[in-house]
This record gives C-alpha cells, sequence and structure tokens, in this order.
C-alpha cells in the first residue's frame, strides 16, 4: 500500500503553482492538508505524475473578513478556522460542523479547500457552502473566476474546477439570522449518513442535505406550517434520490432528512 | 454517552507488604517501559539480513473465476523485481496445506488455476522494496472467466449451487449427527418445543498489527529460517513444514519478541508464511512481507458466519429437557487447518451453563466464496451462545416468564461439579447460582430494572438483557477430531492432551530466567510469570527475567504451544511454577545440607533460603542458585542439577473423543452472568449502552488489572461485533468492508467502562486454580446486548450487527408516500448487486448519423481521454485499453466490447467488460435512436452493470455516484461534440461500456 | 521552486525530538516510512496506512499528524516529535507513560505510541480536561486490546499531575 512514483514540487509562489497546473493539467494534483488526498494515493486510487505542495505558500494562509463575508485561503487548515477567535461570531453554521469534520488528528492538517477540491457527498464542508451560499475562487494562469457554490458541485467527487485551475480562497457569507447543524453517522468522525445544516433566510429558512444525494442540496422555503413543511420535507427527502450501502438503507436516509429537517427548520426559526 | 465513570479502572496494586504472594497482585508490567518509550520489538521494527527482498501480492479481484491466463512479462522486466511467481510456479515448490477434513481437496496459499474468494493470491512480486513490488503488481495481466459465486452458507447447500471444489459433494465438507441421551423421546414428551433460526455474522478481531513475514532459505542445508508474528498453535508448524516438503527439524519458526495483537487473528498467517518461504526459495535469498491494511481486512483471515436452527423441548415452568442444533459452518473458500475447529471447539459446551441431558447435533460445514476462515476471539463461542441465549430469552417470552428465572431454573446445581455435560465436557469447578445472585445483587438489578420502567412509561425505547455462559478455555488438542466418526479415529491413531512447556534456568551468579512458548501479543505473560516464579523462589518479580520468543530450532515447544484458547494462566503459567518448583526442591536439598536441616524444612523469602523454624539460618539464594554451576562436586549426591529444568504437562482431563462421541473440548471452565440495560434512539435506532454488567469466575486470579484488561477488551470487541461490525459480501462475492472507514471497530466515544464483578472458584485441574478469562465476553456480550435490544424493541429476531438502519426498517411503519409525480427510486441496486439504469440525451443529426458515429472505432481514440490502442477484433467487436477517472482517481483498464442485435439505425445491444488494477465491471447495455422533431436524435438508454473488486472494497459508498457522474460526463460530452456541428465524433457505444464498466470510487 | 523527480533520492532533513537527522527519499516515501526505514525510529507504527487507525500520529511543527499521511518530503526542514522523545531520560518515564503503566492502559503498545502523541500535544495546551474531551480527542485513535477506559482513566490522572506539577514549578 505504497503510492505510484511522482514528481514532487514545493511551490514558492501561487504562479509556481498555476505554471505546474497548466502545464500538466489533469496529471497534477494540488497537495494541500493531504488527509484525502494522501490515503487515495497509498490505495493507488489516484495516480498523478505531480503534486504540487502549497502549504508553504503564506499568502494562501489567510483568513479575511470584509464586509460580512468571511474568505479563507487555500492553505487555511480545519483547525486552524476552528480556532480563530472570530469564528463563532461570523459564521456560526462552521463553529457547528467542523467538530464533526473527520478527527483532531485530521483536522489539524486537512484544509477547508481541500476539503471542497475532493468533493466527496458526505463531507461537512461542501455542505456549509451549500447552505450558506458561498463562493469558490478558482485562479489559472491567465484569469481568476468565481463560482457559486451551487455551480461548483457536479457530483460524487466532481467539481467546476478546470485542471489548470488552482482553489484559491472559498468565501461564505456570514448569515444574519440562526443556524443549525445536525449530523448522524455510524461512529463519531464518520463519512456522515445523513448531514443536515439550516439556516434563516429573510423569507424563511434554507435546508441543506448532505451525505444522501452525490452532491449536498439545498431548499429554500418560506415560513410554513406542519403539514405544508412536512410534505416539503418529504419531497425533498424523495428528491435526494437515496441509496443502500453497507452503512444505511435510502428509507433510513430519507426519514433522517425528514425527522431532522423538520427539527433543524423550527430550531432557526424560533 | 459513553462516558460511564472509569473510576473502576484497576490500577497498579501499590501495597508492598513483603509476606503477601506476589500472584493475585496488580504489579506494573515489565514490557511496559519498552512499549511507552518507542523501543518495542515488533515484526517490522526489527532488522533484516543484507540482501532481503521485499514481496507484494497480486489479489483476485474476483469471487469465483478461472483463470485463464496470467502475463506477468512487463513485470518480470519492472525496475527492481528480481522475480513474479504465479500459483504454477508456487505449486512447484510447495504440496498442498493440509485441508481439516477427509476429502480428495488441495488447499494452496495462492490461487491455482482458479480463484475462490476476492483477495485470493494470484502472484507474487518480489522487489527491492515494497513500493516497487507494487508497481509490478500493476503491470500483471490476468485474464479470468468468471463464474458464479456463492456467498451464503445455506444457499451453498442447494442443488444447484455453483461448486467451489470437486472434491466434496457439493459445497459440503462436512455432515455429522451426533445423538446424547434421548432427545426424540423428549421432545415427543415435552409440553413445549421453541426453535429459533439464527446468522451469525463474519467479523474479525482485527489486531492494529498486521502479519508479518521475513523467510530466508539456506539451500546449502535445505531449511528454512522463518521470523513471523504467528501466535501458534504450534500443531501449524507440522502443516508448513509438510507444505515447504521439508522436515520439521529444517523449519526454524521464530516469533518477534512484541506483537502487536492477535485474538487469534495471527494463526492466519500461516499460508502466507508458506508462500514467502517459497518465493525466498525460489530468489535464493531472504524475503520480507508485511502485508497491509487492505490485505488484511480483504484476505487474511475471518470468524466464521454460521446458520443455526436450535430447538428446545421444555417444560411450562421452563425447564430444558433437550436441545436439537443444527448448524451449518461457512468456513469459506478453504478448509484450511485446524478448521472446521471453530464449529468443534464448544462440541462438549452445547449446553452451556445448564444442565440439559438430552441434546441432538447436525454439523454441517460449508464452503463459499469468501475468505477462508480461521482462529477469532471467542472461537465458536459467539457462534454457540447467541442462538442458545436467544432461545431463552424466547422460552421465557413463550412461556411468559423472566429470562433471569429461565436461566436460574437450568443452571448446572452448585453440587455437581467436576459435572459431565451431556456432550463430553467436564465442567471443573464453580457455583453459578451464587454468582448469579453476587451479579444481580452487587449489579444492582433491580435499580436497573425500575430504570426500564421508568424510561418506559416516557415512552423511551429501553431493554434489559441477560446471558449466562460457560466459557471453555485450554482446548484438547484432540476435540477437532470430534468431525471423524469413531472408526475414522481408530484409524487415525488417538489425540487429545494439550501440552504446555515452561524452562526456568539459574545463571552462575543466580539469576532466574524462565521461557516459555506462550507467544504473547500483548497480554503481559512476562510479568504474570515473573510473579509466579519470585513466588516460588521467595524473590521479587524482578529478580526473575522472562523470554517469551520462541525459536522452534531451540526453545521446548509442542502442538499446543502458542497463544490461543485463553490457555496461559490455566496451564503455561501453572507450568512454569511446576517447573520452578522442581529447581526449588532440588536448592532445598542443597540449602538443607548447607543449613544442617531437613528439606522439608527450608523456605524461600526474601531473597533468602532459609529454616523455616530459625530464620536468622539462612544463605543467600543466589548463592545457592549458583553452586551448580561452580561446584557441582559440592552438592549432595541426590540433588540432581539445578541448572536448568523444563517441564511439559498436560492435564489427564483431556481424553480423546469417546466412542459415543463425547468430548472433554476443554480442561477449565469459567462462567459469566451478563446483563445490561440499553436504549435505542427513536430517530437514530442508534443503540446506546446505558449499562453493562459482567460477573466472572475465572478461578484464581493472577493479577487482577490484566483480567479486568482481558475482560475489558473482549467486552468492547464484542461491542464491536454486537454493534458496528460486520465482513459484508455483496450477492455476487464483491469483499464491501475493505477499509477502517467501512469496517467499523468501536472507538472512545462508542465504549463505556462495563461494571467487573469477580468470584473465584478455582479450577482443581490446574496449578494455579486459574481458568482462562480472555474470550468470555466475545460470547456473553454479543448475546446480552441483542437479548436487551430485543426486549426494548420487542422483536422476535434480531440479526447482528445492529446497524441503526435495520433496526429501523424492523420496527417504523410504511414509509410515507412520494409526493405525486416523484417515483420511489430512480436508481437502485438490487441484491444481486447490479446497478441499473437509464436516461435520455438529445444529440444533433440524424439517427444515421448518429448510428455511423456509434459504430465508428476510428474516432475513439481521439474523442475518448486516456483511451489508447484500440483494436478492432471484427466489425462488432473491439478492445482498448483506456484510462478513466474521476477527480483525483483514475485508473487503466482493459476493455473489450462486444455488439448484438442490431438494427440500424435503431437499436443496439453492447455487453462490455473490463478489468484494470482497482477492479473489474461487466456491463450491458441497449441504446435506441429516434429522430425528435428538430432533425436531431433522441438517445435513450438502459444499462445493467456489476463492479466489484478494489474498487467495491475499498470505494463501495461512492460507487453509484461516480457511476453517475461518468454517464453524465460522457453525455455532455456527446452533445457537446454534436451541437458543434462537426461530424458528430465525441461518442461512441464502445466508450459507453468502458466507462461503465470501469466505474470506482475513492475514500474521505 | 523545489522539484524532486520521481526516481530520485533526494535529501530529506528536519529536527527529530530536537537532533537533527538527515537521510534521502524518494518522492512518493510516507514519513511513516521515512521515520521508520530511514531514521530507525521505529517507535512510530503503521497500522492502515490511510489514516484511520491512528498508530502512526507524530506531531509535526506543533500540528497532530498521521504520518501515513504525510510525504518525508513535506516535513523538510520541520520539527518533528515522536514517542522517541516522550521521556525524560532512557531510564525514567514521563508523567504520562507513568500513568499509563499504572492504569494498565496498554497491552500490546502497538497503537499506543500514537494516543501517547495525541495526548501529549492536547494536555500540553489543555491542561484541564473532562472525560468528554479526552474520549473526542481520542476517537481518532484505534486501539483493539484495552477497550480504551484505562487509556481515559490514564489520560485523566496525568492531566492532574501535569497541572499539580506546573503549579509546584510556578510556585517555586
Amino acid at each position: 500500500m505504497k503510492p505510484a512514483a511522482f514528481d514532487y514540487v514545493r511551490a514558492e509562489s501561487v504562479n509556481e503553482v498555476l505554471e505546474g497546473l497548466s502545464k500538466e493539467g489533469g496529471n497534477a494534483r494540488v497537495l494541500a492538508g493531504g488527509q484525502s488526498l494522501m490515503a487515495m494515493l497509498n490505495m493507488r486510487l489516484a495516480k498523478p505524475r505531480l503534486l504540487i505542495d502549497i502549504m508553504r505558500l503564506k499568502e494562501l494562509n489567510r483568513i479575511e473578513e470584509q464586509a460580512g463575508v468571511v474568505t479563507i485561503g487555500a492553505g487555511v487548515r480545519q483547525a486552524a478556522l476552528l480556532a480563530w477567535p472570530e469564528l463563532a461570531r461570523t459564521l456560526p453554521l462552521l463553529a457547528l460542523a467542523l467538530p464533526w469534520v473527520g478527527h483532531v488528528q485530521t483536522r489539524s492538517r486537512g484544509t477547508i479547500c481541500g476539503s471542497l477540491a475532493h468533493a466527496d457527498p458526505s463531507a461537512e464542508m461542501p455542505l456549509a457552502l451549500i447552505a450558506l451560499g458561498g463562493e469558490v475562487h478558482l485562479r489559472n494562469a491567465r484569469r481568476r473566476r468565481r463560482v457559486a457554490a451551487s455551480e461548483f458541485f457536479l457530483g460524487m467527487m466532481a467539481t467546476a474546477r478546470a485542471e489548470d485551475e488552482l482553489i484559491e480562497a472559498v468565501s461564505f457569507p456570514s448569515p444574519g439570522g440562526g443556524c443549525a447543524f445536525r449530523e448522524v453517522a455510524r461512529r463519531h468522525g464518520d463519512f456522515a449518513i445523513v448531514a443536515c445544516a439550516a439556516v434563516a433566510t429573510p423569507k424563511g429558512v434554507r435546508l441543506a442535505v448532505g451525505g444522501v444525494a452525490d452532491v449536498p442540496m439545498a431548499r429554500d422555503w418560506p415560513r410554513l406550517d406542519r403539514s405544508a413543511l412536512d410534505d416539503a420535507l418529504n419531497g425533498f427527502a424523495y428528491e435526494l434520490n437515496a441509496r443502500d450501502d453497507v452503512h444505511a438503507t435510502a428509507r433510513y436516509r430519507r426519514d433522517l432528512v425528514r425527522i431532522i429537517g423538520r427539527d433543524l427548520v423550527r430550531e432557526v426559526l424560533q | 454517552m459513553a462516558e460511564a465513570a472509569v473510576q473502576s479502572a484497576s490500577s497498579v496494586d501499590q501495597n508492598t507488604a513483603e509476606d503477601r504472594p506476589w500472584v493475585g497482585r496488580s504489579i506494573e508490567r515489565v514490557e511496559d517501559a519498552a512499549l511507552l518509550t518507542g523501543r518495542g520489538r515488533f515484526i517490522d521494527d526489527l532488522g533484516t539480513p543484507p540482501g532481503t527482498l521485499h514481496a507484494a501480492i497480486l489479489r483476485s479481484p474476483h469471487a469465483h473465476a478461472d483463470i485463464v491466463s496470467v502475463d506477468a512479462e512487463a513485470a518480470r522486466h519492472a525496475p527492481g523485481v528480481a522475480a513474479v511467481l504465479t500459483g504454477e510456479q508456487v505449486k512447484a515448490l510447495t504440496s498442498s496445506l493440509v485441508v481439516g477434513v477427509k476429502a480428495p481437496v488441495e488447499c494452496w496459499p495462492i490461487a491455482i488455476e482458479r480463484v475462490r474468494y476476492v483477495g485470493e493470491p494470484v502472484a507474487v512480486v518480489i522487489a527491492s522494496d515494497r513500493a516497487r513490488a507494487e508497481d509490478a503488481i500493476e503491470l500483471i495481466n490476468v485474464e479470468y472467466q468468471p463464474r458464479a459465486a456463492v456467498v451464503d452458507p445455506l444457499a451453498a447447500l442447494a442443488a444447484d449451487a455453483p461448486v467451489l471444489h470437486d472434491g466434496f459433494p457439493g459445497n459440503l465438507a462436512s455432515d455429522r449427527s451426533f445423538s446424547y441421551g434421548n432427545p426424540e423421546q423428549a421432545f415427543a414428551e415435552a409440553t413445549h418445543r421453541f426453535s429459533i433460526d439464527i446468522r451469525y455474522p463474519r467479523n474479525s478481531c482485527t489486531p492494529i498489527e498486521t502479519y508479518g513475514v521475513i523467510a530466508t532459505y539456506d539451500a546449502a542445508e535445505n531449511a528454512f529460517d522463518i521470523l513471523a508474528n504467528f501466535q501458534g498453535p504450534f500443531s501449524i508448524h507440522t502443516v508448513i513444514s509438510r507444505a515447504l516438503k521439508v522436515p520439521g527439524n529444517r523449519l526454524r519458526l521464530r516469533t518477534p519478541p512484541d506483537s502487536g495483537g492477535s485474538f487469534g487473528v495471527k494463526q492466519g498467517i500461516f499460508p502466507y508464511i508458506v508462500l514467502i518461504s517459497a518465493a525466498s526459495r525460489a530468489v535464493g535469498r531472504p524475503v520480507k512481507w508485511i502485508e497491509d491494511r487492505l490485505e488484511h481486512l480483504t484476505a487474511s483471515v475471518s470468524a466464521t458466519n454460521r446458520a443455526t436452527t436450535l430447538s428446545v423441548a421444555v417444560t411450562a415452568d421452563g425447564k430444558i429437557l433437550a436441545l436439537d442444533w443444527d448448524q451449518v459452518e461457512d468456513c469459506g473458500a478453504h478448509l484450511r487447518a485446524p478448521e472446521p475447529a471453530t464449529l468443534y471447539r464448544m462440541h462438549g459446551n452445547l449446553t452451556g451453563a445448564y444442565d440439559i441431558r438430552h441434546v441432538r447435533v447436525r454439523n454441517r460445514v460449508v464452503v463459499t466464496n469468501k475468505t477462508p476462515t480461521g482462529l477469532n476471539r471467542g472461537f465458536g463461542g459467539p457462534q454457540v451462545y447467541f442462538a442458545l441465549e436467544r432461545l431463552v430469552q424466547r422460552i421465557a417470552i413463550g412461556l411468559r416468564l423472566d429470562p433471569l428465572d429461565v436461566i436460574k431454573r437450568n443452571l448446572v446445581p452448585a453440587d455437581a461439579f467436576p459435572y459431565r455435560t451431556a456432550t463430553g465436557a467436564l465442567l471443573d469447578s464453580g457455583n453459578y447460582q451464587e454468582a448469579i445472585a453476587r451479579a444481580v445483587e452487587h449489579g444492582q438489578l433491580a435499580e436497573l430494572r425500575t430504570r426500564r420502567d421508568e424510561a418506559r412509561a416516557q415512552g423511551r425505547l429501553y431493554g434489559i438483557g441477560f446471558t449466562a455462559v460457560v466459557e471453555p478455555s485450554v482446548s484438547n488438542m484432540g476435540y477437532i477430531t470430534t468431525v471423524l466418526t469413531a472408526a475414522e479415529r481408530r484409524k487415525a491413531g488417538p489425540k487429545n492432551g494439550a501440552q504446555a512447556t515452561a524452562t526456568v534456568a539459574l545463571d552462575p551468579v543466580g539469576g532466574v530466567t524462565v521461557h516459555v512458548a506462550s507467544v504473547p501479543q500483548g497480554q503481559g505473560h512476562r510479568t504474570v510469570l515473573s510473579q509466579v516464579v519470585a513466588d516460588v523462589f521467595g524473590l521479587k518479580p524482578q529478580d526473575v527475567r522472562v523470554n517469551t520468543e520462541i525459536d522452534t530450532a531451540k526453545d521446548a515447544w509442542s502442538i499446543a504451544s502458542g497463544n490461543y484458547a485463553s490457555r496461559f494462566a490455566a496451564a503455561v503459567a501453572g507450568t512454569a511454577k511446576l517447573a520452578a518448583e522442581r529447581i526449588a526442591a532440588r536448592l532445598a536439598r542443597v540449602a538443607a545440607s548447607q543449613l544442617n536441616v531437613e528439606s522439608a524444612d527450608i523456605v524461600f523469602a526474601g531473597g533468602f533460603v532459609a529454616s523455616k523454624h530459625n530464620l536468622e539460618n539462612r544463605v543467600a539464594f543466589s548463592r545457592v542458585a549458583a553452586l551448580c554451576h561452580w561446584s557441582p562436586g559440592s552438592l549432595p549426591d541426590d540433588a540432581g542439577q539445578t541448572i536448568r529444568e523444563t517441564v511439559f504437562w498436560t492435564p489427564p482431563e483431556l481424553t480423546p473423543p469417546d466412542d459415543q462421541d463425547r468430548i472433554n473440548s476443554s480442561l477449565c471452565h469459567g462462567f459469566i452472568f451478563d446483563f445490561c440495560g440499553v436504549e435505542i434512539d427513536r430517530t437514530t435506532f442508534e443503540t446506546r449502552i446505558d449499562r453493562y454488567v459482567t460477573m466472572h469466575d475465572c478461578g484464581t486470579i493472577l493479577h487482577p488489572g490484566m483480567v479486568d484488561g482481558q475482560i475489558r477488551g473482549g467486552f468492547t470487541q464484542a461491542l464491536g461485533a454486537a454493534l458496528c461490525e460486520e465482513y459484508a459480501y455483496a450477492a455476487d462475492g464483491s469483499f464491501l468492508t475493505g477499509t477502517l472507514a467501512d469496517y467499523l471497530l468501536p472507538t472512545t466515544t462508542e465504549v463505556p467502562e462495563p461494571q467487573i464483578i469477580h468470584m473465584e472458584t478455582p479450577s482443581p485441574f490446574t496449578p494455579l486454580g486459574a481458568k482462562g478469562v480472555g474470550e468470555g465476553n466475545c460470547m456473553s456480550t454479543p448475546v446480552c446486548i441483542a437479548n436487551a435490544v430485543a426486549d426494548a424493541l420487542g422483536l422476535a429476531d434480531v440479526t447482528l450487527p445492529l446497524v441503526p438502519a435495520k433496526l429501523a426498517d424492523l420496527v417504523r411503519g410504511p414509509e410515507p408516500e412520494p409526493p405525486t409525480g416523484q417515483s420511489r427510486a430512480a436508481l437502485t441496486r438490487e441484491g444481486d448487486r447490479r446497478l441499473r439504469g437509464e436516461g435520455s440525451a438529445s444529440v444533433n443529426g440524424a439517427p444515421e448519423q448518429v448510428w455511423t458515429m456509434l459504430l465508428d472505432p476510428q474516432t475513439l481514440q481521439a474523442v475518448i481521454p486516456g483511451c489508447e490502442q484500440v483494436h478492432k477484433v471484427s466489425d462488432t467487436h473491439f478492445r482498448a485499453d483506456v484510462t478513466l477517472g474521476i477527480g483525483p482517481v483514475s485508473g487503466r483498464y482493459r476493455a473489450d466490447v462486444q455488439l448484438f442485435d442490431l438494427d440500424p439505425p435503431h437499436a443496439v445491444t453492447l455487453r462490455g467488460k473490463a478489468e484494470g488494477a482497482l477492479g473489474f465491471g461487466h456491463a450491458e447495455g441497449r441504446i435506441t435512436l429516434e429522430p425528435d422533431d428538430r432533425g436531431g436524435t433522441r438517445l435513450r438508454y438502459s444499462y445493467d452493470a456489476a463492479i466489484g473488486g478494489k474498487v467495491a472494497s475499498i470505494g463501495g459508498r461512492l460507487l453509484d455516484g461516480a457511476t453517475r457522474v461518468i454517464i453524465g460526463q460522457f453525455f455532455a460530452a456527446l452533445a457537446r461534440h454534436a451541437g458543434g456541428g462537426a461530424p458528430a465524433s465525441g461518442f461512441s457505444m464502445f466508450a459507453l461500456l468502458s466507462k461503465l464498466a470501469s466505474l470506482f470510487g475513492g475514500r474521505r | 521552486m523545489t522539484r524532486l523527480s520521481a526516481d530520485g533520492r533526494h535529501p530529506v532533513r528536519f529536527k527529530l525530538n530536537g537532533r537533527p537527522v538527515e537521510a534521502e527519499a524518494e518522492p512518493r516515501m510516507l514519513l511513516s516510512d521515512f521515520l521508520r526505514q530511514q531514521i530507525g525510529a521505529t517507535g512510530t507504527h503503521v497500522g492502515c496506512e490511510h489514516g484511520v487507525c491512528g498508530a502512526c500520529t507524530v506531531i509535526v511543527d506543533g500540528m497532530l499528524t498521521r504520518s501515513c499521511l504525510t510525504l518525508a518530503a513535506q516535513v523538510d526542514g520541520c520539527e518533528i516529535q515522536t514517542v522517541e522523545g516522550l521521556a525524560p531520560s532512557p531510564d525514567r518515564l514521563g508523567i504520562l507513560q507513568q500513568a499509563f503503566r499504572r492504569n494498565h492502559a496498554l497491552q500490546c503498545g502497538f497503537c499506543t505510541a500514537g494516543i501517547l502523541m495525541s495526548l501529549d500535544h492536547y494536555l500540553r495546551r489543555h491542561p484541564a480536561p473532562s472525560e468528554a474531551d479526552i474520549r473526542d480527542l481520542l476517537s481518532g485513535h484505534l486501539c483493539r486490546c484495552t477497550g480504551y477506559t484505562p487509556i481515559v482513566k490514564a489520560a485523566l490522572e496525568a492531566a492532574a499531575e501535569l497541572a499539580t506539577t506546573t503549579q509546584e514549578k510556578s510556585d517555586a
């Protein structure tokens, strides 16, 4: 269980990263915290020709708050964001969700942007991005662009990032109202069977669900009465196209979406 | 939830009173200082001989297939590669491993012509380092012809089941029936009869250190020197030497000083010892192999899964008159030694803790397309007690009795020991009634019942479970011969006993060294032996040095040597005591002559040998101990040497099976009574252990801290078996739990502290009065939790593991209907693990154009990313190499696609397969083309795919989603190309099938 | 830019438990293998190589790190702590190690090194942890022998003792 051979670049500037990506394209992989990628290399699920280590780039290791938007650079580790004193005030949803990301020992290395890049359907950071309606900042050698959360996740481990693009940062808008998060996994730290995030919106509530569909998905609802909410949740539960695996059944997932979804919606609307 | 007090965790015994024996005290472990500072010496920490090469193993992605061809040419020429061995070459260097029953069936450590389980070795690469060996593995092309697979033990018995081995009738390796007492009459006359069907799942105790072997073949002497973290039993030494075609004295098997856990599992390393030794012989160099975690989960070894029907004849007040066992044991793809031992280890104990005189048994052993089974903590106990103790609960419910009353009504009477069970076990000692009474009191059962009542009154799901079990230890090496008929046994010669060995030696300055062949894997044997021997010589434990490494070329050992069947405390520690006492007796004679007293007046205490009547009349122990080295002539004539004594001890109670098939399968029998309270979450259906009480009577306790450590460890593994752990297989034999993110071990957040209660009824059959204790909770806890969950949810049947979704399915009512216009499931995976789906796309160009494009291999290479070397076998048959990926995951595949039922330009059926390092896929699809109203084509497709191999084992969670991504990408590309107006070139049937057939997923 | 070619062996230098070490590694060599095979620091164990079991946990520049999910090349120039650096002297155990021995918080000892590193790292930063804190921290480690509770107890005892020791030092 050793990785296949690859070249390794320790980038000293973002331009070096972009140059490497534009030259090698799909054969290159950005190495940030490595908590997903390295396991895939060890299992030889991934066999890039080149790894570009971005973790020595200070300019990517920044958390900035501006006009109600928090921008987190590609080098920011999950533990660093969790320890950021402004987190609970600016992004309470992430303060709730981050402790569910892996374990202390993986959050210490893993990055926020790396988790987005990996796009595991059960991961908490993509769910938070969808729930809050954030943006992913992409950059290649020629240009920068921003992609909205709803357009970034294309499928299981598939994103809108082009092969020559680096995820430079991600930005999350601070929500105006309340938020809630809950996750069910087989054990603490496991991939979510169902993870739900609810955020109050000006007109009502947004509920986002991870772990069920191929990508985290969200629905916006106005304030609904009990039976209308149950109908909306039931519809959403079926739209997620849940499936069976060794850890849970599709029915179980739909049930959790209905029950936890209702609890969270009520919680943020109270 | 698991924050239950940890206060009861035992600490070191601080009492240093000189006159108390060391045995019975929780002294600090001598093992710990090295382990806590990173100076342990596990197999992968030890140096290797110069020139050592490293092995990697290519494993089967198929559960059942013929090997059509193995092309290893490219691998043989890869950098650093010394050799590639296939089954044929290994076969030439070895002979078949012993099969556990008499049948014309072979068992090799590598697949010969056919693979029978996912993960079975197919080729071994020997290279300069592990990474290069793995590089070369990927260059080997194996062509398989898949066969139908069977994974269910009862399905394996069906007349039309796929057959694994021609030498067994069907898949039935053994079928024996037994009758003890008069069960027919008891069943006929009983007022009540109950029956239960059990499917006990597969799991394994999965040590954190994996297998390791370093093998060196010495051509000059035709001998092997092997270092392996093998745990015994050393009866397997004979199996290995036979397979390697050398006499036993040319097979030197050594173990490293430390081993990172085993729990039975490291018995299963022996086929790899043979394989790596053969590799060393082939390359003429030492070869090292360290198993990786994926290999371990997929293909090391597993406990057996078992299908059991157990029936009982019972009186109205709950007295059990007779049992009728029908057990179908699933040993996986090969019946490796010592299987079917899992089935027979409990044969003397099929009546558990109960006084039941009439027993009927039918034992069948089947082979299926799963990893072969072997030793695992509990070894047969979990399977038996799950059936027996679930049935006791069912009797209670059926007769409206309290389950605890049914248990108590049937216990072996306290005055009946030693008690011979109907099936032959001799229960050595105990007082089960007293043990239960103490547990009920100290464990506060009454309070727990109140808790349950209160919880239920609040609408919560709360239940209580009970279990009483007898924990056998020190296996009779002859119990496995119960699988033979009496006549067959007479022909084969008797097998019985359990030789334990210990050597005590005194050095020229009076230092004491102990050596045993117990092969500890973390249990602290060295510490306990230092206590036992220190007591005999009146020394401190730190004065006694213990060596537990084994070297079969130099050390005393026998077939029963090793670490299994909880034999250390009962057998090995006692044998060390006997060896020390023999030397002490001689030293007493030496000292008596020096001190001018009788030998009987000699006492060993405080580092001196003294007269009991005058403790001042004494001589230093070291002086007496050294005398035999420096001045043997000074010893009294009758003293003999006092330098070294090796004792072999085997209990006379362990006799062979008698002609009525009664077998005393184990020497000692501890008693366990457990009860627990559990609560099930109404939303998630997670099971939370509210309280767990476990009463143990394991005879004399040698080291309380270690005994509690064994109980907690066993309890935790059992908790895993009850709640999380299963080696899951799909119906097609795909292995689904190939990582530690899929095979779920309990962690700190799931494990509560059990309340441990002790009672000590010494065994009359062992030198120290001790019995085994390490396996009991693996037998009692899974069923105790299951009984509690059944009680909480009002279920008649529960199956392990108690996966929340499974419990939810059992108790939830019908699901709310989907809103109108929405289907229940668009994409489903059926029980056969085939993935079915359908879709459609709009493509520019008339159907004729699209049709041409579909069948044009010319454009393939250009339009499919990573597509190389398209080879057109015929107009309707293509082969190609493709590299496919999703996210960072990518793999190279050899694809083969054929077209059928061509109906140009309307429809075509495709059938294809692809194989690569990440796995394989088979798919069949039907595509139809219809003109749309804009001059384009409406393309509809339906598919049916099966995916297996490594991707199913380690990426199952993501597999279906990955499929959708690839299909989506594919049609997006098609639409893009067609929309571009150029001759449509972005699509082909071939690409679709290749992609469908080449799916994979990743983790984390 | 530093580019290390796949088939070459490249020098990797870092401080291990305060002392400089150096050896060569291919880019693909994992830190766990580098420590064990190239440096000879075999106290760090390898249990799963996919980041789940925690046996290989070490500290890199103050961060808890799965050494099986880290390349040797990544830690060039870093400061690394492993189990070999925990004891105050070769013949004496540290407070945490002593608490483990006292509480029988290890049996086979294979997972122990990683657990010790997590606890050492955590207790330095959180001197008064609750049992729930310790259980959360240790949920990133798998132990198959002990059933965990003796480990939790040892950690809590060590925390209490470390707090007293620190108190004494600051008083002095």
